[in-house]
């Protein structure tokens, strides 16, 4: 069976690649820091799984020291000129769409379709990770696809594999690192702590009042964590559930639905959030880390407001 | 009290600009032994919570062949194919795409995007080309903008579509959490009312991006008419 854990291998076999390529670069002046940096991360995927946390700690520990007193160097320059790109693009026109749709239209057909795969009545893939497994398929098969259409050197995957997560860097690695946090947050209680904090300073008089804490708080502690999911629980058992359900008689799934909602909106404002947010500035190569948060910060307000209004009118009609 | 420190941390770390990776990491294990444990039990659960949140970064599997794309002149067919285009402009390019996401993503269809599988390889190139094709070349700025409402677009698109799919991963969240407190409800209930805010989203954002093409028009006209430095000086 076809588990999620064959998607790491490959990642893994990937990140190596990319150190390697970093060693074997002797114009890249930090190709060495480069290359331990992404081979720590290559080894998280390779053996993760086998290793002993402690292990697995010390690794992560040894890529952030690295990257933190090394420094990682930037981008190498592009392997093509701009006249052989355009000439290029001349040549196969559309063409060059095919493999990249690929990736989506495979990963679809992957989610829906890998359940109907059987092995003697055993599934292929593993039914809990069919999005994940499919996606992993879905860059294998573009890849595939764009080889055979291309015919590049047999090393221009892994070498273009490198210039971009060259190009991105730490930041590859950020929404990982997010994620490590949010669960050591849950391993220390912060959430009942913020939200006793909460329940001792919003003012509860009126279901209006009441349904801005709430909405506001979604989108506040959701900035903190990055991330709306661990934000839910708390705000709603400490201000949805007693306040606007039991106390006012607000409707669950209007408060519910569009608590979540507003949750999104503080995502939109946040580094924390960094694959939405801090990943593509790195890879658009944008000079401000903060330029994406900035385009949505208007639309961000604005819908937060919008939510407040509709989950008034929406937890309390009659 | 004490594993609000965490939280501290990172708010200060990113306020005077330290590195987010060394940040984040340096608040992760503060958390940790604030709470009461040892140094060798929380790096032992920080490598844990690293290694089981490693499906996050699937995505860079992607970047072989997006590299191998643009090696060979994707982003310039990208643009080529917007350049011909007479009726586009970066807003309404922009405008389709929003609505593009937010209707495949309320389809379920999540993974129709994405910042380094589309932004990156297609929308940001076409974007910009639009922008080229009715005001000529454009300076630094104006691109790097460009490109910040490209990925802002696939972001909003994706968070005020999805949840209008049942099966999507908040929606089975909160009905859990739900559950866990006595209350059943169905996902269709909660579906209904992610409906309002993506009608709001699409309307709120949509006109910010017509706007902006009329900011991007205002921009190149006052540089086109702006004096050159030389003049200036006489």
């Amino acid at each position: 069976m076809i588990k999620l854990e064959s998607v790491y291998i490959l990642m893994g076999i990937m990140m190596a690649g990319v150190a390697i390529v970093n060693v074997r670069d002797r114009r890249a002046p930090k190709r060495l820091n480069n290359a331990a940096f992404w081979g720590l991360y290559a080894v998280t995927f390779l053996a993760g799984s086998r290793l002993p946390d402690f292990a697995n700690g010390l690794l992560v520990i040894a890529m952030v020291s690295v990257m933190a007193i090394g420094r990682l160097g930037g981008a190498p320059p592009e392997s093509t000129t701009r006249l052989e790109r355009e000439a290029s693009a001349r040549r196969w026109a559309n063409r060059l769409f095919i493999p990249a749709l690929a990736i989506p239209a495979v990963t679809i057909a992957g989610t829906f379709g890998f359940k109907y795969l059987t092995l003697n009545g055993a599934p292929v893939v593993d039914p809990k990770q069919t999005t994940l497994v499919a996606l992993g398929v879905a860059t294998v098969v573009a890849l595939l696809v764009g080889m055979a259409m291309l015919r590049p050197p047999l090393s221009a995957p892994i070498v273009e594999a490198r210039r971009l997560m060259d190009a991105v860097g730490w930041a590859a690695v950020l929404p990982q690192m997010l994620a490590a946090l949010g669960a050591m947050f849950a391993l220390a209680g912060v959430g009942p702590i913020v939200a006793s904090i909460l329940q001792r300073v919003i003012p509860l008089d009126s279901p209006f009042t009441v349904v801005v804490a709430y909405a506001v708080g979604m989108a506040g502690f959701t900035a903190i964590m990055g991330n709306a999911f661990p934000a839910f629980p708390v705000m709603t058992a400490a201000i949805g559930l007693p306040l606007i359900v039991a106390k006012f008689g607000g409707d669950v799934s209007a408060m519910a639905a569009i608590g979540m909602l507003s949750g999104f909106c503080g995502t939109l404002v946040t580094p924390m959030a960094a694959n939405f947010n801090i990943v593509p500035v790195a890879l658009l190569e944008l000079p401000n880390e903060g330029a994406v948060i900035r385009v949505q910060f208007p639309t961000a307000v604005l819908l937060l407001a919008a939510n407040i209004l509709i989950m008034y009118w929406a937890a309390f009609r009659k | 009290m004490l594993p609000l420190i965490g939280i501290l941390i990172v708010i200060a770390g990113f306020a005077l600009r330290f590195n987010p990776l060394l940040v984040v990491t340096v608040a992760a294990l503060s958390t940790g032994l604030a709470a009461g444990h040892s140094i060798v039990p929380v790096i032992s659960s920080f490598g844990k919570a690293f290694i089981d949140s490693r499906s996050v970064t699937i995505v860079w599997l992607a970047l072989p062949v997006i590299g191998l794309l643009e090696r060979s002149g994707l982003k310039e067919r990208a643009r080529t194919v917007i350049g011909g285009i007479t009726l586009a402009t970066t807003g309404r390019l922009l405008l389709v795409y929003l609505a593009l996401r937010q209707i495949t993503a309320a389809l379920g269809l999540t993974s129709l995007g994405g910042h380094a599988q589309m932004v990156r390889p297609l929308i940001a190139p076409m974007a910009e080309a639009a922008a080229e094709k009715n005001l000529g070349e454009l300076d630094d700025a104006t691109r790097y903008r460009i490109r910040a409402h490209a990925a802002a677009v696939d972001n909003i698109g994706v968070f005020f579509g999805e949840d209008i799919f049942i099966a999507i991963g908040s929606i089975l969240l909160i009905r859990s959490f739900l559950d866990q407190n006595g209350i059943h409800v169905e996902p269709s209930s909660l579906a209904v009312w992610a409906a309002p805010t993506a009608v709001c989203a699409f309307v709120i954002h949509g006109t910010r991006l017509l706007f902006l093409d009329r900011s991007l028009r205002e921009r190149s006209i006052a540089a086109a008419t702006a004096p050159s430095p030389s003049e200036g000086d006489r």
